[in-house]
């Protein structure tokens, strides 16, 4: 019996963003990154082929708390506290696409360390690694936006995304990078509207809408992963049905939320029926970022080597030669 | 799709004899489609009429039960492609593959383990149901031996072998738990239905691609079988994700009754992470059976809960147990925090006061799954919940000071509160992520000044 197959198309089309600038761009990067550009969901490209699959982010932080998971801690125990070292280490071992530099240091509960400092730390993990970089402040409004600044101004050329733009506290940011040729992460938390009303506030400013990716939330596996998905899910089925201020990529920041979570951090001794406690956090980073995937995340970003490296087979996977149907 | 009106209208008589109660045949018509009326009522309607209305009125796919009676197991009837748009109804079973060439101890430690992969989240029990047991011997009466051994060990049943005489043996022996027998296949299809419907269990069907799995269902339920489950062969990731895809996309949009089954989709991954990886996708896209190699407790804790997440109706928030909840080891100095018993607002107000380093109390208010603000907005979180749940949780026994921390959106009443309750009530941080500056600072001070 012939199976008349049901193919789905949309009148709308996500944009495509490249991330990093390469020498005749005005940067420094061996090479950029592109996501995006999708005329359909994810992998499914018996609907429509997808030009540009999913890309893994790993996470390096200029500073790490001092209860850090040990099983987080363990494979990268000597690049801690050296933000290039890290980062190299994540594209040269680890096949990172790209590398997402947190720099929680200048918060004042944190640190409290300059937006100089910051910088040095952007100049430092840019000579590293010749991957495009995506970089993430503290979130402490007021010292990100001392910080965004001098930061954008560091990395001037290199089209790095830079976030997070929030509501409350988005137009510095949205400045710094018009500046300074950056692309920008944009925050609402778990909420399709507000997404869509930050979108149109920051480019009512002039940026222009494929410089712009979307970061609809921060859950995990067990903790709001649900609402996160559906969000995402919902704005990609937007964007496709042709709303532009909802057309871009996403970004789902994985690691620093799925280490929250006690089924990542708890030790046998604990929980003994949760089974081997080095295993849990990765299998957290892990299955959180294949279910993004599925709800439309064209970058995920994750810090155990592990799961990177079983999410890049996945994408692998899910991207290989179009199957049959 | 369900039918219209005028559909309806060109299958009944025409008459407009009114004996239905009805004055014509399009009115009836329009009252059929909007399930106001019955077929029966027409005393002259054909029985392709009266076939063709009972076929529209079933859902577009199959509920398929199996399992033993005290733990039935429901697969499929799903109504939707996305969660948001309504719910996903039945969460996927997961079973685990285990072959029967071991030796009977070895078997036996097997179905423990299985059975120990039973964990509790958030007032659930989540478990993996079903052992799904290989024929790798071709020996009907050591296969029916396993079957038996698993059926009283508690677990739900899948029994996979292509050899319908090996098959049977086992069904026989465990035929009154359901098991879900694997695979009818171009092969064997007509002895597989036959023996699945005289044991009244639930069939797999594997075709070598949708075209030829639809061919097989529409045989099979020609013959009456009408439990099935769909396995369209795929055993890569992308195939099978398209296949699950399309088998929804027809059953629902299209109503195309052969794909109208629950579907099943195999791990194939190597990995033990890898697995956890396919797995939890195919959860996502539309799998109603999971199979997967023997898993280790922390992949089930992974897939379980994804399931869990995946599968939680959005209307209906999961909630935390309201009463009394600790953070660390509190002690009678430690402080009392305040919040709703909305999953995702108490996990967050715990994982920031984890990360205070301080050990409290949190009194968590029934607020029906509702967060702060929107409790607090219905009236769910108000001066009196709280202070009645201040009192019902007994909190007054454990700590020796009388400090409420209330969340800072719900300010205004803290005047209120403290008259109710008759506890000294700090208003906390708007967002839980203040909870650590909250506690170092102004916690801090309250408490040093009061001893």
């Amino acid at each position: 019996m012939p199976v008349e197959l049901m193919r789905e198309s949309w009148p709308g089309k996500i944009f495509t963003v490249t991330i990093g600038a390469t020498a005749a761009e005005g940067g420094t990067r061996a090479r950029t990154v592109t996501v995006g550009g999708h005329a359909a969901l994810p992998f499914l490209p018996g609907d429509a082929p997808s030009p540009h699959r999913p890309l893994v982010a790993m996470e390096v932080l200029d500073a790490v708390p001092p209860d850090w998971p040990e099983h987080l801690r363990g494979p990268l125990a000597d690049v801690i506290g050296a933000p290039a070292e890290w980062a190299r280490r994540c594209v040269d071992v680890y096949g990172a696409d790209l590398i997402c530099l947190r720099l929680q240091s200048p918060h004042p509960d944190w640190q409290d360390a300059s937006p100089d400092a910051a910088a040095a730390t952007v100049r430092a993990v840019l000579a590293a690694v010749p991957a495009p970089l995506i970089i993430v402040g503290c979130g402490h409004a007021d010292k990100d936006n001392e910080v965004w600044p001098r930061v954008t101004e560091a990395a001037k050329g290199e089209r790095c995304l830079v976030g997070v733009a929030v509501p409350e506290n988005y137009k510095t940011l949205v400045v710094a990078c018009l500046a300074d040729g950056h692309t920008i992460l944009a925050e609402a938390p778990i909420d399709v509207n507000i997404q869509k009303q930050l979108n149109i506030l920051i480019t009512e400013m002039g940026m222009p809408p494929d410089r712009i990716v979307l970061h609809p939330g921060n859950a995990s596996l067990g903790y709001g992963l649900e609402y996160e998905y559906s969000i995402m899910e919902r704005i990609r089925l937007a964007g496709l049905q042709g709303d532009k201020m909802l057309a871009q990529p996403m970004l789902a920041i994985v690691a620093d939320e799925a280490w929250k979570a006690k089924e990542a951090r708890l030790p046998e001794t604990a929980m003994p029926v949760w089974g081997a406690a080095a295993h849990r956090g990765p299998a957290w980073e892990a299955a959180t970022a294949a279910a993004f995937l599925q709800s439309g995340a064209d970058i995920v970003v994750l810090l155990h080597p592990e799961s990177v490296a079983a999410v890049k087979r996945a994408i692998a996977d899910l991207t290989a030669v179009p199957a049959g149907t | 799709m369900p039918l219209t009106a005028l559909d309806i209208y060109k299958i009944l008589p025409k008459t407009n004899c009114g004996e239905c109660g009805v004055p014509t045949c399009l009115a009836f018509a329009m009252q059929l489609a909007t399930k106001k009326a019955s077929i029966d009522a027409c005393p002259y309607a054909s029985d392709d009429a009266k076939a063709t209305l009972a076929g529209a009125a079933a859902p577009p796919i199959r509920l398929v039960a199996c399992g033993p009676k005290d733990r039935r197991i429901e697969l499929g009837k799903e109504t939707v492609l996305f969660r948001h748009e309504e719910t996903f109804y039945h969460p996927p079973a997961i079973a685990v593959r285990v072959r029967t060439d071991q030796p009977p101890d070895e078997l036996r430690a097997a179905f423990d383990r299985v059975s120990a992969l039973d964990f509790e989240r958030v007032g659930q029990t989540l478990r993996i149901e079903i052992v799904a047991l290989e024929d790798a011997t071709g020996e009907a009466e050591r296969f029916a031996a396993a079957a038996r051994e698993a059926d009283a060990a508690g677990l739900a049943l899948m029994l996979i072998s292509e050899d319908p005489a090996v098959l049977e043996a086992a069904a026989g022996a465990v035929a009154a738990s359901r098991p879900i027998l694997y695979a009818a296949t171009a092969d064997n299809w007509e002895a597989m239905a036959q023996l699945a419907k005289r044991h009244n269990c639930p069939l797999a069907v594997r075709g070598r691609n949708l075209n030829e799995l639809a061919d097989l269902t529409a045989r099979i339920a020609a013959l009456g079988m009408t439990d099935l489950i769909l396995d369209s062969g795929s055993r890569t990731h992308a195939a099978t994700l398209a296949d699950l895809t399309q088998i929804r996309r027809l059953a629902l949009r299209k109503m195309f009754r052969p794909l109208g089954y629950p579907a099943l989709a195999f791990v194939t991954a190597n990995g033990p992470l890898d697995q956890v990886v396919e797995g939890t996708a195919y959860i996502c896209k539309y799998a109603a059976l999971l199979v997967t190699p023997e898993l280790e407790p922390w992949q089930a804790l992974a897939l379980v809960t994804a399931r869990q997440n995946i599968y939680t109706d959005p209307q209906k928030p999961i909630q935390v147990e309201p009463g009394v909840h600790t953070v660390g080891s509190p002690d009678t100095d430690s402080p009392v925090l305040v919040t709703t018993n909305f999953s995702l607002t108490y996990f967050t107000v715990e994982a920031d006061t984890e990360a205070s380093r301080m050990p409290a109390w949190v009194v968590v208010v029934n607020t029906e799954g509702q967060s702060v603000m929107t409790a607090w907005a219905a009236d769910k979180f108000n001066a009196e919940s709280i202070a009645r749940a201040v009192t019902d949780s007994g909190i007054a026994e454990r700590v020796a000071h009388r400090r409420l921390v209330i969340p800072g959106g719900v300010a205004a009443i803290s005047g209120k509160l403290e008259e109710l309750c008759g506890w000294q009530v700090m208003v906390g941080p708007r967002e839980s992520a203040g909870i650590p500056a909250f506690m170092r600072t102004q916690w801090r001070q309250v408490a040093a000044a009061a001893s």
